[in-house]
């Protein structure tokens, strides 16, 4: 065994790369709840390539077919209801899972130097994964898919000039149908998985080689023991390793409620509308899209003009891109020794979920100063930033880390 | 000026008929296999001439529900030649059922997953006596429906305001019982796959509990090292 091992670390760095990613990866030993959703991601991930590869076997691309051919899956295919379930409660778990990681991001300030890298990486993740999650959506070729299709493809029909062109190059056509199910499946199962791939590898690489930020916000590389590894870092495996595999029961328990007992979850996670067959003739009550997305649309639908409503949904975007350089507190990163900081991302926090709430319910103008109001306290968060990081109080930090 | 007062006019119009949606009863049932092979039976007695279940095979009724495969053969597999295979469809040609009903009548498979079972109970409760309907019929939830009052022999005849006219068959309790079976069989339709997740679900969460509580125990050991 140990043979052919130095025989593969001569030419291939197998034993380096478990060393310095695995048993020799020192990571804080302080970690919490929050440190779970990292390692549940990448689970998640690989449960929706997995399935994907099966219910790629059986989906047609096609206009005529793609609908029939979800259904063959679920009443015909032997265990495809089940592979299908997985694969739709997966894209929810998926959203909820990188939202709590993101969430950790933002509380212990794990974006700030030299993490900037890491935190762009992990939001270009994002970005690719609302596509993933958007194309996935029309495939199954519903009224909702096809509506839902439509309304997005528009949004590129809004840029200037270039627009209606762009449109057309996404649908395959002037509206939705094979062509635009045909590359969105090619964009779905190839392109996107492809990028995801390569992107977690990159912000896996960008984390080992910072190490990975703790819940108190300080630096466990700065205080050496005479071995020279972190006095306060514990070697990923064993220790988080198992602390990880319970993360994963907890997680496959709740899944698996979902996936066994409960698939559709009241029309979230599989939308109710989506049962009837794509059909131009006729727009459903309310287009809205699926959960993870809504708190995008309710700021869409609160800016009365398109053009300018979708400025705003680019800019909200892209504004946690610039949060590292944001963040100009200097003494802590952490929320737990910043009690304004707290404040604002709970604001922050709540302004999204209710948001999400008002993007699921049908348009209406009583929702609408709402609506504004939490987009403006959304886009107030990164502007006064810069200037409440500067003057906030700030408790004193330890050197060491607390348990 | 015409037109804008035309719509005025029709939008006060569809105000309260939105305002005025009634309440959708919620059924009552035991979701089991004898339930829902009562009710496909009397889908098959009611419905199935004018209506299709195209995606359940007549097979699954046997291997899922326990069917004896006389009771199959014999009450439900209704149009001559079907086969055993074969998706349940009805005996109508759609081109035929489109030109006597003025649209073909759906196919009711997904119908419990987008309609919702609520509905499909209180719809098929809700007919009411409407001279002017070419069947005679209307329905309180869906307005100028084009289907014609089938279970009437079962339920009699109801006016609008929900006054019996004619006695039924059966006793307004077992119409109910009728009615909830059928939105069974149509649960069933729409996802048959629930008696076997539910079948399934606890072997499986169990597994997992056992599971999670052995990477708990693990965890601790190793973790006592650390702390």
């Amino acid at each position: 065994m140990s043979r052919v091992l130095a025989w593969v670390d001569r030419r291939f760095p197998l034993s380096r790369l478990l060393r310095e990613s695995v048993t020799e990866y020192y990571a804080p030993k302080n970690f919490n709840f929050w440190y779970f959703f990292g390692s549940l991601a990448l689970l998640v991930f690989a449960i929706q390539v997995i399935t994907g590869i099966f219910l790629l076997a059986h989906y047609q691309p096609s206009a005529g077919k793609a609908f029939d051919s979800i259904q063959t899956i679920m009443f015909d295919v032997k265990w495809g209801w089940l592979i299908r379930y997985i694969h739709t409660t997966g894209a929810s778990f998926f959203f909820i899972v990188i939202y709590l990681h993101m969430l950790r991001g933002y509380l212990y300030g794990s974006y700030r130097k030299p993490r900037e890298l890491l935190w762009i990486v992990g939001f270009v993740i994002y970005v690719c994964m609302m596509a993933e999650a958007y194309f996935g959506y029309v495939l199954p070729y519903g009224n909702m898919s096809y509506w839902g299709g439509e309304v997005i493809t528009s949004i590129v029909g809004a840029i200037p000039y270039a627009g209606p062109w762009l449109a057309s190059l996404v649908r395959g056509g002037f509206g939705i149908g094979t062509a635009t199910l045909n590359r969105f499946m090619a964009f779905h199962a190839v392109l996107v998985p492809a990028l995801l791939g390569l992107l977690v590898l990159m912000h896996l690489l960008a984390l080992h080689e910072t190490g990975s930020n703790n819940p108190d916000g300080i630096e466990i590389r700065e205080h050496l023991g005479a071995d020279g590894k972190p006095l306060d870092g514990i070697p990923f495996h064993p220790y988080y390793t198992v602390k990880d595999i319970f993360g994963v029961g907890v997680f496959l328990i709740v899944f698996s409620l979902v996936v066994f007992y409960a698939p559709t979850l009241h029309g979230l996670f599989i939308e109710t509308y989506n049962y009837i067959p794509a059909n131009p003739l006729q727009t459903p009550p309310d287009v809205t899209p699926a959960w993870y997305l809504a708190p995008y649309y309710a700021m869409l639908r609160a800016i009365p003009n398109k053009q300018l409503g979708i400025l705003v949904l680019v800019l909200a975007i892209v504004a946690p891109f610039f949060l590292p350089w944001l963040d100009r507190n200097p003494k802590a990163k952490s929320v737990r020794y910043r009690p304004v900081y707290l404040a604002m991302v709970l604001v922050l926090v709540a302004c999204l979920l209710v948001l999400g709430w008002i993007g699921m319910q049908p348009a209406s103008p009583t929702l609408l100063p709402p609506a504004r109001l939490c987009l403006g306290l959304y886009f107030l968060f990164f502007v006064s930033l810069p200037f409440v990081s500067r003057f906030e109080p700030t408790q004193a930090v330890p050197e060491r880390l607390r348990m | 000026m015409g037109r804008l007062l035309l719509m005025a006019v029709l939008a006060l119009g569809a105000l309260p008929a939105a305002a005025a949606t009634p309440k959708l009863e919620a059924p009552y049932y035991r979701f089991d296999r004898a339930t829902i092979r009562r009710g496909a039976e009397l889908f098959a007695r009611r419905c199935s001439v004018c209506h299709s279940v195209s995606r359940i095979r007549y097979r699954r009724l046997e291997t899922d529900l326990d069917m004896p495969p006389g009771t199959l053969r014999d009450d439900i597999m209704l149009p001559s030649g079907a086969r055993i295979h074969q998706g349940m469809m009805s005996a109508m040609r759609p081109r035929d059922a489109a030109k006597w009903f003025g649209m073909a009548p759906p196919d009711l498979t997904l119908e419990a997953r987008y309609r919702g079972i609520d509905w499909i109970y209180t719809y098929l409760k809700s007919f009411y006596r409407d001279p002017k309907r070419p069947t005679g019929f209307d329905n309180r939830i869906f307005k100028n429906v084009a289907m014609p009052d089938v279970l009437e022999p079962l339920q009699g005849i109801r006016a609008e305001d929900g006054s019996v006219i004619q006695k039924g068959s059966v006793s307004p309790e077992q119409f109910d019982r009728d009615v909830a079976v059928i939105t069974a069989w149509l649960q069933y339709t729409s996802d048959p796959s629930k008696l076997t997740r539910e079948a399934l679900g606890p072997w499986v969460i169990g597994f997992l509990v056992l599971f999670t509580l052995l990477a708990y125990a693990l965890k601790r050991i190793v973790w006592r090292r650390v702390h």
